[in-house]
């Protein structure tokens, strides 16, 4: 197990190594530089602004400039390995990090209860469903299952605000901060995901429950809920562990849509500005960055695989 | 059909029907059937035709102009929507039955631009599914089929790019490709060669200035890795199989391999993959043109028209509810087909993921 950690981890480095190359390349194929303006700068400033930014340099040393492997033109060390990402070339009192601290976790913060949504509401969904099997829940968790697999968060967020916002007054219709103003953000990013857990999890229940170990399990007089929760859950949730990755980049892009109709300040907001801006710092940052929690998400989801399953040997 | 209601039927006096539904056995004519069967699926289809007909005569069809607005027009609601939803209207909104859903921040009929919409939203469906199926069903067939070196090589390729997360390398294709490619006017080079590829693509659509083909290729250029993985697992299980040794040994080319007896069989569930990614592909389109990486003004994109209208959305609630309800609606079309078609190809699959 521990071997197989180890080696998943070194063939994590070509990945982000491509994953890097792609994103410098293609921010820096774009022609016109971030300092092309309608009105355009004296050739002198741009210069000098071209020179203080080091783009002025080869592209190969910008490149390795920015990875943090030699040194920048001010002379140090300075970037992803020091996790350094940069100035950000449209606010130039802030740096990509300091940009980083203040709407990461905004959207960390909404990523998680939409997870917690994800999982919490899914999970149950799912097991209801499969243990009744044709009953008006099963019915019902299947009809929010199709519903949510079809509906994708760009239209639940405005229709969310025209119903509970707008029309009930339940909710604030936008903004950030007070646990009223989350609620309808985390379920728009959340419902998704929590419609396609609750297919799965039914159809891999119903599979299980039909096993031998099951009946096993009734035959020796264990509660219904030990049999439930500790024989057939742990064994339903291997297919639902699949696609808790792919679930995951859902989630992190969804921030992008969410955070842009809820106006909230997160990442997902201001890489859109971003990109806009040609402010590729920040682009290539932002994706690097969320490249590595996909990547590292993704291992997590094989390690609980294994540990879930104990048939699954890593050679 | 299982055996078994076969024979409940039977039990039923409905001898008849259960005989005859035994004694098909052609998988296509059986899948049709089943396929005939299951309401929700046909609804799919046939909302979907209808969808594409409405691409197809848009210009017909749609009562006004999707570029030129009457500014006296700019943001009217429609009298019926005050009715229905009072006090979500701004007090000063304009309101006139001229437009049956009311008209945008420019004066454009709402309905028209929503019916050339699904010209942005259906061809990116099905070019997505297309280049989907066809990379990937030639590069897994290859991958899957020479094994060996060859296998481990394209397959470590994907790993590689699969990793990428596919978002992310789609707005970064689509800010290269439209700063690069949009406005490159050097006869010449490849940009601009892409450029000219793109005003004919766009011209064809019906869309001038949409910039259509660099959607296109952004969704294209990710799109075909799961297909090529499904298509590879396919075809390592299915090589080993004796009815390829039996027409090896007769002496048949691996493209007649292949062509006539490998992808028969897999093409089932590779057909119920790609109709199932078909709504994935519609709203990457949304997505993108939602934070203005899209298609271009003015051509309309639901995308593009749920961003206005949510930014107007306590005013005039009609902007971003018709283009939401018709992805909606595609999207619920496109999960029904592709749901039907699981089960009518594989029984077995019903209620699955």
């Amino acid at each position: 197990m521990t071997r197989y950690i180890i080696r998943r981890i070194l063939s994590m480095i070509p990945v982000l190594i491509f994953i890097s190359l792609v994103t410098f390349a293609l921010a820096h194929a774009v022609p016109g530089g971030p300092f092309d303006r309608e009105k355009p700068l004296p050739a002198e400033i741009k210069a000098n602004l071209n020179r203080y930014y080091g783009l002025d340099q080869p592209l190969w040393k910008q490149y390795t400039d920015w990875i943090g492997l030699t040194r920048n033109p001010s002379g140090e060390y300075a970037g992803v390995l020091q996790f350094k990402f940069g100035p950000s070339y449209s606010s130039r009192s802030r740096t990509v990090n300091d940009i980083f601290r203040a709407h990461l976790p905004v959207s960390a913060q909404l990523g998680f209860w939409a997870l917690c949504i994800a999982v919490g509401m899914g999970v149950p969904l799912g097991i209801i469903a499969a243990l009744k099997q044709n009953s008006f829940w099963d019915y019902f968790s299947m009809a929010i299952a199709i519903f949510g697999v079809s509906v994708p968060n760009i239209v639940l967020g405005p229709i969310f605000i025209l119903i509970f916002a707008l029309t009930l007054g339940w909710f604030p219709v936008a903004g950030w901060g007070t646990p009223a103003q989350m609620v309808m953000p985390a379920f728009a990013l959340g419902l998704n995901s929590s419609a396609l857990i609750a297919r799965l999890t039914r159809a891999s229940m119903l599979q299980v429950i039909r096993e031998d170990y099951i009946r096993t399990a009734r035959a020796k007089g264990l509660a219904e809920r030990v049999v439930i929760i500790r024989h057939a859950l742990k064994n339903a949730f291997i297919p639902v562990a699949t696609i808790l990755g792919p679930m995951f980049a859902a989630l992190l892009t969804g921030t992008f849509v969410v955070e842009q109709i809820f106006a909230i300040p997160g990442m997902g907001k201001y890489f859109i500005t971003s990109i806009t801006n040609r402010d590729y710092p920040v682009v290539m940052g932002t994706t690097l960055l969320y490249a590595v929690f996909l990547v590292i998400a993704n291992l997590i989801v094989d390690i609980t695989y294994a540990y879930l399953d104990p048939r699954i040997h890593y050679e | 059909m299982t055996r078994q209601e076969a024979a409940a039927r039977r039990l039923l006096g409905r001898e008849q029907e259960a005989e005859r539904e035994q004694k098909v056995t052609n998988l296509w004519a059986d899948a049709l059937r089943r396929m005939a069967r299951n309401r929700a699926a046909i609804v799919g289809l046939v909302i979907i035709i209808a969808l594409v007909i409405m691409a197809i005569f848009a210009d017909k069809i749609a009562p006004y102009d999707y570029r030129a607005g009457d500014s006296a027009d700019n943001y009217m609601v429609p009298l019926w929507l005050t009715r229905i939803l009072p006090g979500n209207m701004a007090a000063y909104a304009q309101i006139g039955n001229k437009y049956l859903f009311g008209a945008d921040y420019l004066g454009r009929d709402l309905l028209s631009r929503v019916i050339y919409g699904t010209r942005v939203s259906l061809p990116v469906g099905f070019v997505g599914a297309m280049t989907a199926l066809i990379i990937g069903l030639v590069y897994g067939s290859i991958s899957g089929y020479y094994g060996g070196k060859v296998d481990d090589i394209m397959m470590r390729i994907v790993d590689i790019v699969y990793a990428f997360p596919t978002m992310l390398l789609i707005i970064l294709l689509m800010a290269f490709f439209k700063t690069s490619f949009g406005g490159a006017n050097v006869p010449g080079t490849a940009a601009y060669t892409f450029n000219r590829i793109n005003h004919v693509v766009d011209r064809f659509l019906g869309l001038e200035g949409g910039g259509m083909l660099f959607i296109f290729m952004g969704i294209g250029i990710t799109a075909w890795m799961g297909i090529a993985r499904l298509a590879r697992g396919q075809i390592l299980s299915l090589k080993e199989k004796e009815f390829i040794l039996a027409s090896r040994m007769i002496g048949a080319s691996d493209i007649r391999i292949i062509t006539r007896h490998i992808l028969p069989n897999i093409i089932g569930p590779i057909l119920v993959t790609v109709t199932l990614s078909i709504p994935g592909y519609i709203s990457t389109e949304v997505f993108l043109s939602f934070i203005g990486l899209g298609v271009d003004p003015p051509t309309p994109s639901w995308g593009a028209m749920i961003s206005e209208g949510a930014r107007a959305i306590r005013s005039y609630p009609n902007q971003v509810l018709l283009p939401a309800l018709m992805l909606a609606i595609t999207m619920f079309a496109f999960n029904f087909l592709g749901d039907g078609l699981r089960d009518a190809l594989d029984p077995r699959m019903r209620g699955t993921s």
